[in-house]
């Protein structure tokens, strides 16, 4: 899966978790300071995730990925992993 | 040859009659508990959807609260109080290793010589003593059973926990099941994690307390995201078992009365489960709290009050906490 579409699955996550429109869900944004992104709406996002792209993301991870790039390059290192 | 031991005669089914609640009269509101862990009511309201919940006064006990939502479970069954053959009383509150708690309660409500006892598994409690229920009068090993889901965790909270000042509450809830000609209570789906007991515990064991030479009362203590997760991912699935086990789906459904544990949990197990919005939601945690044992027969009956809701009309119920045990089941509304 290229980049740009776990950006894309990603960004569809987010919004429907947080309603956050699916425009503002850039890499650089971060997902607690930009997106209102709570710990709790965070797990959700994860668990999300790895049900849509197949792969697993422990607990201990979560705190690294700070921003919705770190969240990206962690999914796409875990496919290809 | 060995004589043949008789047995019990089996019955087709088992049903809720009636329900009973007790909840304490002093609310306690975010502002009040906010100060303590440096929080707010809006932080705490983003976070657990809880904006006022009920502590129970001091010189009120568990047994105490037990036997107000008794009294008005059988007051509304029509069974005589010494009718009722077994107690089986949800909590993790009692403050007394034993006697059972349940033991307790059979005689102040005049359920005289019952067979009685406290059911262990926290929030799961409420759906692991209906589910028990279901099967001692299927089995007919009991005829009418009483259960309780009864919690003070007000006295095992600590109010500085930035994780569980604001969650836990205090309350019980009270059901009456009896014989039916159908099964009103579908199958029970259960089980527990013990791998995953450390997500909610106690601070120290009792020994550990004793030994201590600067004791620290012994509260609860809880993983919040690990819970989340667990949750949501786990028990979304069991409530589908449930259903399956009891052959319907959740377009059979009226209510969903899952454990009231953190309102945002709530929420994502809907989503997740992707309930058909006629399926009306309990959203008692708003004003009740989180109180484990008792928060099933709290808002299933604050439902049932609220809304127009047919008799023998579907409910799905799941309990889920410490253990980390979980418990769902389909029934027939009283």
């Amino acid at each position: 899966m290229s980049n740009a579409e776990i950006l894309e699955g990603l960004a569809s996550i987010v919004n429907e978790v947080a309603g956050t429109p699916v425009a503002d869900i850039t890499p650089e944004k971060a997902f607690i300071d930009d997106l209102d992104i709570d710990s709790l709406s965070m797990v959700e996002v994860v668990m999300a995730c790895e049900d849509k792209f197949g792969v697993s993301i422990p607990d201990g991870e979560v705190k690294n990925l700070k921003t919705v790039g770190d969240a990206v390059s962690y999914i796409e290192k875990a496919q290809q992993g | 040859m060995t004589k043949p031991l008789r047995q019990t005669a089996p019955r087709p089914g088992s049903r809720i009659v009636s329900l009973g609640t007790y909840r304490p009269a002093r609310v306690v509101t975010n502002d009040e508990l906010a100060p303590r862990i440096d929080s707010s009511d809006e932080w705490i309201r983003e976070r657990t959807g809880i904006v006022e919940r009920r502590f129970a006064a001091a010189d009120e006990s568990v047994a105490d609260m037990a036997v107000a939502a008794a009294g008005k479970a059988l007051a509304a069954s029509g069974i005589a109080p010494e009718s009722i053959d077994m107690v089986l009383l949800a909590t993790v509150t009692h403050p007394f290793q034993t006697p059972s708690a349940a033991a307790e309660v059979a005689d102040r409500i005049g359920a005289k010589g019952a067979a009685a006892l406290d059911v262990a598994a926290a929030c799961a409690g409420f759906c692991y003593a209906l589910g028990i229920a279901d099967s001692l009068i299927r089995t007919g090993t009991s005829e009418n059973i009483l259960i309780i889901g009864v919690e003070k965790l007000s006295d095992f909270v600590s109010l500085d926990d930035r994780g569980a000042a604001f969650i836990f509450a205090d309350g019980a809830g009270a059901a009456v099941v009896t014989p039916a000609d159908h099964p009103g209570i579908g199958p029970v789906v259960w089980g527990a994690d013990g791998a995953q007991k450390d997500a909610i515990t106690m601070t120290q064991s009792w020994i550990e307390y004793r030994d201590d030479p600067q004791p620290q009362y012994p509260v609860l203590k809880m993983q919040g995201q690990q819970v989340f997760r667990w949750a949501v991912g786990e028990i979304s699935k069991v409530c589908q078992q449930a259903l399956e086990a009891a052959g319907v789906t959740a377009d059979d459904l009226v209510a969903f009365v899952p454990h009231q544990a953190n309102m945002r949990i709530t929420d994502a197990m809907v989503r997740q489960m992707k309930l058909p919005a006629h399926v009306v939601v309990a959203r008692d945690i708003e004003t009740t709290g989180n109180t484990s044992a008792a928060s099933v027969p709290l808002a299933l009956d604050a439902l049932v009050a609220t809304h127009d809701l047919p008799s023998g009309g579907l409910a799905l119920l799941v309990g889920f906490g410490a253990g980390l045990a979980f418990a769902a089941q389909v029934i027939e509304l009283p």
